[in-house]
């Protein structure tokens, strides 16, 4: 006799909760919704978020520290004529970015209040479910669960970009999902062929299967292409501009603080531990597109007029430290890059929820548009300022703990990389602080900023709420360290080991 | 006189359904005009009739009957139930559309009687003369279907076309039939196979029969290089006559395909295969890319069908059992998404408004969220989007494609389609993302609205759960063919 309502029964299947909870509130909303009432789709959507996010803690209070390996598993035979199971686990690296995601869609969901006005249950509903498909990305243990999340996350995302976004929004998000799609399909072919080879479709399965280096190359290329677009690496980066600069604010939001990540965890879950030899076998290829992505697009934020497309820009180049943090293949360098994931997740939403307090009020982008902002909105000049801080790395903010992580790692590996990487520290403080001065410093530029209103309390909340993020994880990152350190640990010496066939290696 | 009643039963699906469809024609002619809603009723109630008789005689044995002309198995029961099933949905779409054009007549029901019977007797035929006949009743039903509109001169092009285009195939096919013939001597599937397994025969001579029979099937199916006659045909019909061709006849092709190339020609798998191959990537090339040139709906549905059907072929091309049981899972969600597609176009449609243009969709999710989702889903199940049906019918050919070596053909289809989703991303974008610029209310009948909703998000859940479906589709095959 199973006892549904037990504590045992929840923490067996918690993950399931985790993803079907949001999905079904987003659902339930979208059939109860009342277009004139768009209070209570608000309200409803706030506590379908609301549980969603409780729904996730006991994954951090009931983890065992100690295990590197995957916890809280759960699953059935999903469909047995292809071998695919329903299987669902987490180690310590998805753990922190499954609470990313169900925290930031929480923020959204608030963020959205007043703003969004038209067909608000689509869009809450949007995001809910969104949030579900993410987990489970994160927590798929099947492959072809894996990719049914990834690709079904792109409708909710299509359709917010679509409907919500700005003028150009229909080039853009047409532009995301072909880009994610083309990547994608070629890591479904390589996941049919990893099947051919295994009889199954369970990730660890893949890990253990040995192949040729040529093999290995060639799997590692095609989840290449499907993770590269994703995070987004140079040269394949250009969707992320402009979806972030048509999409609405939570969408943005969405995009920088978890879309991003899914494509990082990714390489860390198929890509180098399925192809371990192609990977190491690769990594200086890796290394210059992240070098390239770290200085070259810093230098291209540096030029933006537009608000959104500068943070765009200092996404990629953010994320360029967690590529080169992977492909360093040390202790400090990857968990400095998860480090530099979570704290990003922070960092970028709240930049993004800024550009969004400004654009709410005066409906423009453009850096030009404004000037002494700080003269009639003080308090959210304050958050702004701490945020931007944190986004060019100051110590103390969550910014400075990945990069400095990273660069201490790429030191271990090569003075180069780390010489190389360390440049953002001064192109990533001269673009940020650059537009901060220009925005909210300065007279008064035009009669728009002289009738801004400083931000509500609804505003002041989720700010505060992703200050105090912020500044704890840059103080006192350890909570997290410890949480990834064992699944880190125990991932780097899976990378060490070759998995070419053994007369490969005996030939060698 | 005992084996002519065996006979006679093995074919009593057949036999009921041609014997109602002259009911159909003679009770037509006493009914008067707003009483003809029981004709309808009669051809649903002859389809259920049908697939009562069908599903009690099941048997998972291979019977023969008719001096083994006539078959029935696991796949031909399994293929004449979604024929029943996809006729009567097409039969409950249509019935509005029909009504408000005055084409809401017996002829329409007792034709697609016909076809229906053509369509299974392609299914159970077991000799080439029986397949041909089945064929061709479904071929001519359908020319007549098409120009059912008299004085529509669009129609009745499209109907000329179709005629002409039709009856070379058919001689292309028979002439592939006759040398075939000529080689072994006989024209049943199971004579055929054993007489090209028993002693050598001239290849070249089999070969050219080959090429015209494959010809012929990839005319009917609509493949490249032979698809010119699809996307006129699909404009020029009446809505509920293009919904009609571009579904359940595929079911029947597919049938025919198993019984012609692998159940009587399985020693030449190296050369239809190849031509298969060359037909499946062109198919898709083609299809993909024009499809994207498209303003007219149904002429973009056209193109896209030509793709399914490339992606069809390459389970088929695989010329395995997996193959063939990833292939006929393709066949079967093909025609339960064209169904919801076009029944969206037929629910939108209402008197001198035929919904068939890409702009008619636009802000559909506006004047109805609920089948803006439905045509959603429809259309990310077309672009092989999960978690929809489509998406586990092109991951299972190409896992089939795969495990028979081409890779890189694997890969190109992939490449394909991603353009493929620019098109059907299109639709979706005019729905959500553009204002309507046509305000009037949906005015479909209610039994319509609820059957369509089951239909599109059967999509959905079969997608989610697809096992069933996987299991009858193995089922029907490895019971037929080992």
């Amino acid at each position: 006799m199973v006892d549904y309502f037990s504590l045992d029964y929840f923490l067996k299947h918690i993950l399931s909760f985790a993803i079907w909870v949001p999905v079904l509130s987003g659902i339930f909303l979208l059939f109860t919704a009342d277009e004139n009432k768009p209070d209570n789709t608000r309200w409803l959507a706030l506590i379908g978020g609301l549980i969603s996010f409780l729904v996730t803690i006991p994954l951090y209070t009931h983890f065992n520290f100690m295990d590197g390996g995957f916890q809280f598993q759960e699953g059935f035979s999903w469909i047995p004529a292809f071998n695919i199971n329903y299987h669902l686990g987490v180690d310590g690296i998805a753990i922190p970015l499954i609470l990313l995601t169900s925290f930031t869609t929480v923020i959204v969901i608030i963020a959205a209040w007043e703003v969004i006005e038209k067909r608000v249950a689509q869009y809450m509903a949007c995001f809910l479910i969104m949030s579900g498909l993410m987990i489970g990305v994160f927590s798929a243990l099947d492959a072809i669960l894996y990719y049914v999340f990834w690709e079904a996350m792109l409708i909710p995302m299509f359709l917010v970009i679509g409907i919500w976004g700005g003028p150009n929004r229909v080039y853009a998000t047409i532009k995301f999902f072909l880009y994610t799609l083309l990547g994608s399909l070629l890591m479904l072919v390589a996941f049919i062929y990893l099947h051919l080879q295994t009889g199954s479709f369970e990730v660890m399965d893949f890990h253990r299967v040995t192949l040729p280096l040529n093999v290995q190359i060639l799997i590692f290329l095609a989840f290449f292409t499907a993770f590269a677009v994703k995070i987004p690496m140079w040269p394949v980066h250009t969707w992320l501009p402009d979806a972030h600069v048509e999409a609405p604010t939570g969408g943005s939001v969405v995009l920088a603080a978890i879309a991003l990540k899914l494509g990082g965890y990714s390489f860390l879950r198929f890509a180098m531990p399925i192809a371990p030899d192609a990977a190491h076998h690769l990594s200086g290829y890796m290394i210059a597109l992240s070098l390239i992505a770290i200085v070259y697009i810093a230098l291209v934020a540096l030029v933006q007029k537009d608000m959104k497309k500068l943070i765009a820009y200092s996404s990629i180049s953010h994320m360029g430290f967690v590529t080169l943090g992977f492909f360093i293949f040390n202790n400090l360098g990857l968990e400095g890059a998860i480090v530099q994931m979570v704290s990003h997740g922070f960092i970028s939403a709240a930049m993004f929820l800024c550009v969004g307090v400004l654009y709410d009020r005066v409906h423009s982008r453009q850096i030009e548009s404004y000037g002494g902002v700080a003269n009639t909105m003080p308090t959210f000049a304050a958050f702004a300022v701490l945020f931007a801080m944190a986004n060019s790395g100051l110590p103390g903010t969550s910014g400075f703990v990945g990069e400095f992580m990273v660069i201490l790692g790429a030191i271990e590996a090569n003075f180069w990389y780390a010489f190389l990487a360390s440049f953002t520290l001064i192109f990533g403080a001269a673009y940020t602080l650059w537009m901060v001065k220009r925005v909210f410093y300065g007279e008064i530029a035009n009669s728009h900023v002289a009738v801004l209103k400083d931000i509500n309390k609804r505003e002041l909340l989720i700010l505060s709420t992703l200050a105090i993020m912020v500044l704890a994880l840059g103080v006192y990152p350890q909570p997290l360290t410890d949480m990834t350190n064992a699944t880190v640990t125990q991932l780097l010496s899976q990378l060490a080991q070759s998995k070419l066939p053994a007369s490969f290696t005996s030939g060698l | 006189m005992e084996n002519i009643r065996f006979d006679l039963i093995t074919a009593l699906p057949e036999i009921f359904i041609l014997c109602m469809a002259m009911v159909i024609l003679i009770a037509d002619l006493f009914l008067k005009k707003n009483n003809r809603i029981a004709i309808y009723g009669l051809a649903q109630t002859t389809l259920l009739g049908a697939a009562y008789i069908t599903f009690t005689t099941h048997a998972p044995s291979v019977t023969y009957a008719f001096s083994g002309t006539f078959v029935d198995d696991a796949m031909s029961d399994v293929l004449k139930l979604m024929i029943y099933l996809g006729t009567s949905l097409i039969l409950l779409y249509s019935r509005q559309y029909l009504q408000l054009r005055d084409m809401f007549r017996g002829e329409f029901y007792a034709l697609v009687l016909f076809s229906v019977v053509g369509m299974m007797i392609m299914v159970s035929g077991q000799n080439m003369l029986t397949l041909y006949v089945g064929l061709e009743l479904l071929s001519l039903s359908l020319y007549a279907l098409v120009a059912l509109d008299r004085d529509n001169a669009k129609a009745t092009e499209a109907a000329m076309k179709y005629f002409v285009l039709g009856a070379l195939a058919s001689g292309m096919l028979l002439y592939g039939m006759s040398m075939v013939y000529g080689m072994t001597g006989s024209l049943n599937i199971t004579d055929i196979n054993m007489s090209l397994m028993s002693e050598p025969k001239i290849h070249t001579v089999l070969v050219l029969g080959l090429v015209f029979i494959v010809a012929g099937l990839a005319f009917k199916l609509g493949a490249v290089p032979f698809q010119m006659w699809v996307p006129d045909v699909y404009e020029g019909s009446p809505t509920a006559v293009t919904l009609l061709i571009s579904s359940v006849p595929k079911l029947a092709a597919f049938a025919f395909i198993i019984r012609m190339l692998v159940q009587a020609l399985p020693t030449l798998v190296g050369d239809w295969q190849q031509m298969l191959m060359i037909m499946a990537v062109l198919s898709i090339v083609i299809g993909n890319i024009t499809a994207i040139a498209q303003t007219n709906l149904k002429r973009m549905l056209a193109y896209s069908t030509i793709s399914h059907v490339g992606f069809i072929l390459y389970g088929l091309m695989s010329a395995s059992m997996n193959g063939f049981v990833y292939a006929m899972f393709y066949v079967v969600s093909y025609v339960l998404m064209t169904l919801a597609g076009f029944g969206i176009i037929l629910l939108l449609s209402r008197k001198g408004f035929e919904a068939d243009k890409l702009d008619d969709l636009k802000g559909l999710n506006q004047r109805s969220p609920w089948h803006a989702f439905l045509m959603l889903i429809v259309m990310f199940s077309m672009a092989g989007v999960p978690p929809t049906l489509g998406f586990y019918a092109k991951f299972s050919v190409l896992q089939a494609a795969l495990e028979a070596g081409y890779l890189w053909l694997v890969v190109f289809a992939v490449l394909m389609a991603v353009i493929g989703a620019f098109y059907y991303l299109r639709i979706i974008k005019l729905m959500y993302f553009d204002e309507p610029t046509d305000h009037s209310p949906i005015t479909a009948p209610l039994d319509m609205r609820i059957v369509l909703g089951v239909n599109a998000i059967a999509l959905l859940v079969i997608g989610m759960m697809p096992q069933g479906l996987m299991e009858l589709c193995i089922y029907a095959i490895t019971r037929s063919l080992s």
